[in-house]
């Protein structure tokens, strides 16, 4: 009896409301859209899932607010705070960071797919575009992010955008000092960009998101394409309200079930690697004079940490430069370029190419940004000793090279045993790969990509460690020689452990 | 309710009273968002404005000559000109001094000439080395390899009554003034 009464209060409550605000009728009328049966797919969670950890980052974000200081002063010891005395501060903390990893990497999953699927193709050209700028914000929230945990690698992060910015011809200068905010990267440069990530930007991605759901109502979701169904700008829309008339059933609750599941399986995926993998960071304090600091970017900045350390140095202005203005031209051109025809990807090769292409470069990229062979290690020449079988039975001077090798620093890029940089190349059996001329020639002068060390050693050095760098062979195998010196000279090398 | 449309056509061409208010309107409405432009803008730009003409730039002590002995590289520290309350440790910043010899040093800056990450010195090897993306350069600044396209990034310097005084206060970039000022041209010894 409480219960009706209830529920018949409940029911004027709303009519009371719904008279002056008058939304449920076009809120049942978008829910109960008919959509094609058979999107009704786990394929198409993504988008929604994509918005879940949007709504994720607000929240969470909002949380973080009411304890972070924005002030180049205090900015980390408040992140400390967060992590050790605000009770779960450090768990809100892990939930942002983790849900900006998820953030990127489902908006990058639903993007594929979408292309996969033809969806970009009429009449859903602009819903693309949009979604292009989404990317973007995705992207520009990444980073300003990034920035606002301020730490050691926040600092040179904004080093690196600054060095960046700085190459734009004309206006690199004046590019810098906009971005941050002064001559240097202090206090102002903070809390620009607190100021893009908390208003600027999230208030743009609100709008375009609004927009780009608004038009996937309005528009209809893309139906399953089918191999030989082509798009055409004449006969599609028709053909798409015959589908839905034909073949389709309510969104909800016919296709959003699947979108409710995947979404609270993320958010609990979100909420399961902040509880069991933590806070990222703060690393070190913001400190420029610290300079005992490899500052690396945030998950997805690896890839391009990567390509700025394996490009040749004559390109890589232009493409950094010019790279990503063609990449979001390419994008935003893409639905006018192909925007009829097939949707299906069984009969889109060059599509799938490309997109596995990309999935792979990036991968590589990031993979290799985990362990940068292309760094010195900077403290191999100290930490990792020359193994012992490389002295075993050597000579006094072979010994004194093996000691050259190890305090001029060769370590930190050259490996030996399987420890050390991987800068150069490995050098267990460089006396098979190089002659003792051509030893020296490389130590002195340098190279490739190596240092010239004739200024830093003297003769005596430079005899020794090529004398140690000879010994350095498989046991079955015999250095390299120069033919004609041996002849030449009428005798054979000091080092012929090996010869007969 | 009358069927007559509040604001009057104007395809006739002829501008009714309401249409003209409108216009005027707009017309207005567009001079106050100029009047305010000017101060918005000027405020998003100032940071460019005042870095006009080096305007960033001023001297600054590192230390005494004795401090950095004739032959070595070290490390020194300097607090940026412009201070806001709110930058932290931000504004203090490192530097590598080279004594060369008498009156004559370098100055180098922390900022690899690549990407601006903190370069380190190793004098055993006589290098600096950049931990980002593996730049070295030797020990007077000039690249020796990596991805750098140039050598360190040099701050102009003077030596008077007896303390090393480097002309700093902009961060170092490989497109900015400071770059280009001083990274070619022998250091401004007065």
């Amino acid at each position: 009896m409480r219960i009706m009464i209830g529920k018949i209060e409940f029911a004027k409550i709303g009519d009371w409301f719904d008279r002056r605000l008058q939304l449920a009728a076009p809120i049942r009328e978008a829910a109960e859209h008919p959509v094609p049966r058979n999107t009704a797919s786990w394929f198409y969670v993504f988008g929604s899932a994509a918005l879940t950890v949007f709504l994720i980052q607000l929240v969470t974000g909002i949380l973080l607010a009411l304890i972070y200081v924005p002030s180049a002063g205090e900015a980390w010891s408040s992140l400390q705070a967060l992590n050790h005395q605000v009770a779960l501060g450090w768990f809100i903390r892990a939930m942002h960071g983790w849900g900006s990893n998820f953030m990127v990497a489902i908006v990058l999953i639903h993007m594929a797919q979408v292309f996969l699927f033809g969806a970009h193709k009429f009449p859903r050209e602009l819903t693309w575009i949009i979604g292009v700028f989404l990317l973007l914000m995705t992207l520009g929230m990444a980073f300003s992010g990034q920035v606002l945990r301020f730490d050691q690698d926040a600092y040179w992060g904004l080093g690196i955008g600054a060095s960046i910015a700085s190459r734009v011809p004309i206006i690199g200068p004046a590019a810098v000092k906009l971005m941050l905010g002064g001559p240097i990267i202090a206090g102002a440069t903070l809390s620009r960009f607190f100021a893009l990530h908390v208003f600027v930007i999230p208030g743009m991605l609100i709008a375009f998101v609004a927009l780009h759901v608004l038009m996937v109502l309005k528009l209809g979701i893309n139906e399953w394409p089918m191999p030989g169904r082509i798009v055409k700008r004449a006969t599609y829309e028709a053909q798409y309200h015959a589908l839905t008339r034909e073949d389709g059933a309510p969104f909800v609750p016919y296709a959003v079930w699947k979108d409710m599941f995947f979404a609270a399986f993320i958010i609990l995926a979100v909420a399961a690697c902040a509880f069991y993998f933590g806070p990222f960071g703060p690393t070190g304090q913001p400190d420029p004079t610290i300079i005992q600091t490899a500052p690396k970017p945030d998950y997805f900045f690896l890839w391009l940490y990567a390509l700025l350390s394996l490009l040749p140095p004559s390109l890589e202005t232009p493409f950094l430069l010019i790279g990503p203005v063609l990449a979001i031209i390419g994008l935003i051109l893409l639905p006018f370029l192909s925007g009829e025809g097939e949707k299906s990807w069984k009969r889109r090769p060059i599509a799938v190419i490309t997109v596995l292409m990309i999935a792979i470069t990036l991968g590589t990229f990031t993979r290799m940004a985990q362990f940068t062979p292309w760094s010195p290690h900077m403290n191999a020449w100290s930490g990792d000793p020359v193994p012992d079988r490389y002295i075993h039975g050597s000579t006094a001077l072979e010994r004194q090279g093996a000691l050259v090798f190890q305090v001029k620093q060769c370590r930190n890029c050259h490996s030996i045993g399987n420890t050390g940089g991987q800068r150069g190349p490995a050098l267990d059996s460089v006396a098979v790969r190089l002659t003792q001329d051509q030893l020296i020639r490389q130590v002195i002068q340098g190279g490739g990509n190596m240092p010239a060390y004739g200024n830093n050693l003297s003769p005596a050095e430079t005899t020794a460690l090529v004398a140690f760098l000879e010994t350095l062979h498989p046991a079955k195998q015999s250095p390299a020689r120069d033919g004609a010196r041996d002849l030449v000279l009428s005798e054979s090398k000091p080092n012929s452990a090996s010869q007969p | 309710m009358t069927n007559k449309p509040v604001i009057a056509p104007s395809s006739e061409g002829t501008l009714s009273r309401r249409g003209f208010f409108m216009k005027l309107g707009i017309l207005f409405n567009g001079f106050a968002a100029m009047v305010l432009a000017v101060p918005v803008v000027g405020f998003l730009l100032s940071s460019v404005a005042r870095g006009r003409a080096n305007g960033y730039l001023s001297w600054v002590p590192l230390g005494r000559v004795d401090q950095f002995p004739e032959g070595e590289t070290r490390l020194a520290t300097f607090r940026n000109p412009n201070v806001m309350p709110t930058d932290g440790k931000t504004v203090d910043t490192a530097c590598w001094v080279r004594h060369v010899a008498g009156e004559k040093f370098q100055v180098f800056a922390i900022n690899c000439a690549h990407l601006g990450c903190p370069v380190r010195w190793f004098p055993q090897s006589g290098l600096f080395m950049c931990p980002c993306h593996g730049g070295a350069y030797y020990r007077d600044g000039a690249r020796a390899s990596g991805p750098p396209e140039r050598g360190l990034f040099e701050y102009p310097y003077k030596v008077e009554n007896g303390l090393v005084t480097i002309q700093a206060g902009e961060l170092p970039t490989p497109g900015a003034a400071i770059a280009s000022l001083t990274g070619e041209k022998p250091p401004c010894a007065s």
